[in-house]
């Protein structure tokens, strides 16, 4: 019984300590908000964008009888993920930071969590704070219905940024995505483009089941259908830069032709090519083995300047500014044409690649 | 006749000498991998000497992969197996560590800088200091289950959750990368040694413990706590002592784990670095044929047993093993594995050869 006891008590401990962590994680926040001033470059683009379409924005606003915007500060509660989780959230929380400031007219509140109860109470917390405008990337695509309705009983629009959720469409006033499909169907576009006479691909896929993994392996794999291209292998080094490692290392091993590498984000392109340089492999723009990666990390692109990979897809993390201009639009009375807003999502060649790109669009 | 007989007899004996090793199912289970990829292909086994993309030599083929890559799994299993030894159960938390260790590693060799030029401290400066850290993480977990009594997958179970956040926090969620070539020489090859250096790092640490179990009493004193504290206790052992130094054991492995896996990318990605590496060295143990609820180890199988795992890993890879089915047979394989080197089935076939002796006696 004192077993029990004592093992119950230690559960306890563990779980009070957890909701620590999980509460601690927000006051860890400014220790790493210094990194987002450290390294200006990057959020930049994002930083001018809005600025930039500001006073297209305004204009409207001014003959509104009340115009709001010029005191008062408009109040966002934005739910995120976690920052840690990879270099694209981090990306992607310092543009919402950089964004949503004082002097571009915001007041707004951040809570982090890749879990989606603890989002929902944040959601539920900021309702009752009386902000103007949720901004949510949830952690789960269900479980949203009853907090979003209470939202709009509140008279506060929802913004979806990043990820959809399973809710009725009038629950949110707009949804800002990545279109994964598309991604890699530019990047597949790409690849056909260079004309190879034989195309023999390695495929590193990501996590299975993911979005980005679907809709990235969706485009190669009906590709490779339909243009008779060869898969030398096609496995799931789950974004992992070592898996890849191994995966490559194993067809060099068994002596197997390739000339293409599809990695499904750059951590796995920079794998691949670890296993290509220990075999003497060469790599690159005009070279044996063509590199192809996702996500345009900052030094995935200096690899493309320099001319060791061949191409960069991009997934686009800066939705501060569409989300910018909706809320602007609201605030001025207009309505939003399309519901559902697909981002602009690049995609870099290494010979047209400049280092303008590589200070803008890298993350 | 009567001479004949005792021959059979002790032919049985030797053949159950070596049968109930306890190396034996860890080696069984190598031989029969390779019995079926000399089967499947005897270029599994060829080993070539080629020259990397720096002009230096280096050995290519799959049993070299399987020595490199099996380094780190066969370092995490020699602590590991203390761990389970003395505690009577497992640290769950040595990726999040291993990611902790190795996002140390690169803040002292980085600085404020995530991208230097120069090195800004010696690498053996910052490896002692990554080592450092990694001990007191362990001896965290050490004290929480020596000195409070958690149990040790609930112990580890804080730091499994939060250490990956701890590490990204440590570089202010940046990911550093390193230019200098030198730091290459841990994961990859020395120039002019055409062995991979984690080969050289692994042999050391097998030597090493090898080393200290035989000179010092910590093997009979981990087992003594292992299979009865109280015992212990009263023969003038401190059991808790010995546990936490079973742990900071533990840590010390994660530092040189966490050094190979940043230098074999020169860089971190803090959620997917070692991630599940502790159920693997958890499943190198088992696979030794250690009973996971402490007591008597074996050291040797639980290496053997580690690069059983690597082995089966890269065949499967060899296979090209559909991706969505990999896990699946990774499982089978698992089970098998584990059912028969099970203490309970052992002495279950021991017994029923023991009746079939006897019967035949009878006969």
């Amino acid at each position: 019984m004192k077993k029990k006891l004592a093992v119950l008590l230690a559960g306890a401990m563990v779980m009070a300590s957890l909701v620590g962590c999980g509460g601690s994680e927000a006051p860890a926040e400014p220790a790493a908000a210094p990194a987002a001033t450290e390294e200006p470059a990057a959020e930049e683009p994002a930083a001018e964008e809005p600025a930039a379409e500001e006073p297209a924005a305004e204009e409207p606003a001014a003959e509104e009888p009340a115009a709001e915007a010029s005191g008062e500060l408009i109040k966002v509660g934005i739910i995120n993920n976690d920052p840690n989780e990879s270099g694209y959230r981090t990306a992607n929380v310092n543009d919402l930071k950089a964004a949503f400031t004082e002097e571009n007219g915001y007041e707004a509140s951040f809570a982090y969590s890749l879990k989606n109860d603890e989002q929902v109470a944040a959601a539920q917390k900021f309702i009752q704070d009386g902000v103007d405008y949720l901004l949510l990337s949830a952690a789960d695509v269900s479980g949203w219905d009853s907090v979003l309705q209470d939202a709009q009983a509140a008279g506060i629009d929802v913004i979806l940024f990043d990820r959809t959720i399973d809710a009725d469409e009038s629950l949110y006033v707009a949804s800002i995505v990545s279109d994964m499909d598309k991604e890699g169907e530019t990047a597949v576009n790409w690849l056909k483009d260079q004309g190879l006479s034989e195309y023999n691909i390695i495929h590193l896929q990501g996590v299975m089941g993911s979005a980005a993994q679907v809709g990235r392996s969706g485009a190669l794999d009906a590709a490779v259908a339909s243009e008779g291209w060869n898969l030398v292998t096609q496995q799931t080094a789950e974004w992992n830069a070592e898996k890849a490692q191994q995966i490559v290392q194993s067809v060099i091993d068994s002596g197997e032709k390739f000339n293409v590498i599809y990695a499904e984000n750059d951590d796995m392109a920079k794998g691949a090519v670890a296993a290509l340089d220990k075999a003497n492999i060469s790599h690159g723009v005009g070279k044996d083995v063509i590199i192809m990666g996702f996500d345009c990390n900052k030094w995935a692109l200096e690899e493309l300047l320099a001319g060791n990979w061949n191409y960069d897809g991009q997934c686009n993390p800066f939705q501060s500014s569409y989300i910018d201009e909706i809320i602007k639009t609201l605030e001025s009375g207009g309505t939003i044409a399309e519901k559902t807003v697909i981002m602009d999502e690049k995609g870099f060649d290494a010979t047209t690649i400049t280092q303008e790109d590589v200070d803008n669009y890298g993350i | 006749m009567g001479k004949g007989e005792t021959v059979k007899a002790n032919n049985t004996s030797f053949l159950m000498k070596v049968v109930r090793n306890q190396c034996f199912i860890p080696l069984a289970a190598l031989l029969l991998l390779v019995v079926i990829n000399l089967v499947a292909d005897p270029g599994f086994f060829k080993i070539t000497l080629g020259y990397n993309a720096a002009g230096n030599p280096v050995l290519s083929g799959f049993l070299i992969t399987i020595l490199d890559s099996g380094s780190e799994l066969a370092i995490l299993a020699i602590g590991m197996t203390l761990v389970t030894a003395a505690s009577g159960g497992q640290d769950i938390s040595v990726g999040a560590a291993v990611a902790i260790a190795g996002s140390v590693l690169l803040r002292v060799l980085c600085g404020d800088n995530s991208r230097p030029e120069t090195l800004q401290a010696p690498i053996i400066v910052a490896f002692l200091v990554s080592c450092l850290v990694a001990m007191l993480f362990g001896a965290f977990n050490g004290v929480l289950v020596a000195y409070f009594k958690i149990q040790p997958m609930i112990a580890t179970l804080i730091l499994f959750t939060a250490g990956r956040s701890i590490a990204a926090w440590i570089n202010n969620n940046e990911l550093p990368v390193i230019s200098d070539p030198s730091f290459k020489y841990y994961g990859e090859f020395i120039p002019g040694i055409p062995i991979p250096t984690p080969v050289f790092i692994a042999a050391a640490c097998v030597i090493i413990i090898g080393i200290v179990l035989k000179v010092t009493n910590l093997r009979i004193y981990t087992q003594a706590v292992g299979i009865n504290q109280s015992s212990s206790r009263l023969n003038g052992l401190n059991p808790a002592l010995i546990k936490v130094l079973a742990f900071v054991i533990l840590g010390l492995c994660v530092a040189v784990v966490g050094l190979i896996k940043v230098s074999r990318i020169s860089s971190i990605n803090y959620s997917v670095i070692a991630k599940d590496i502790e159920m693997d060295a958890i499943l190198a143990v088992a696979l030794g044929g250690n009973a996971l609820s402490g007591g008597k180890f074996n050291m040797t199988a639980s290496i053997i047993g580690a690069y059983v795992i690597q082995f089966l890993t890269t065949t499967l890879y060899k296979f090209q093993v559909q991706s969505d089915a990999l896990p699946a047979y990774k499982a089978i394989v698992v089970i098998i594995l584990v059912v028969v080197s099970a203490p309970t089935v052992r002495e279950y076939f021991s017994n029923f050869t023991k009746k079939l002796k006897l019967s035949k006696e009878v006969a």
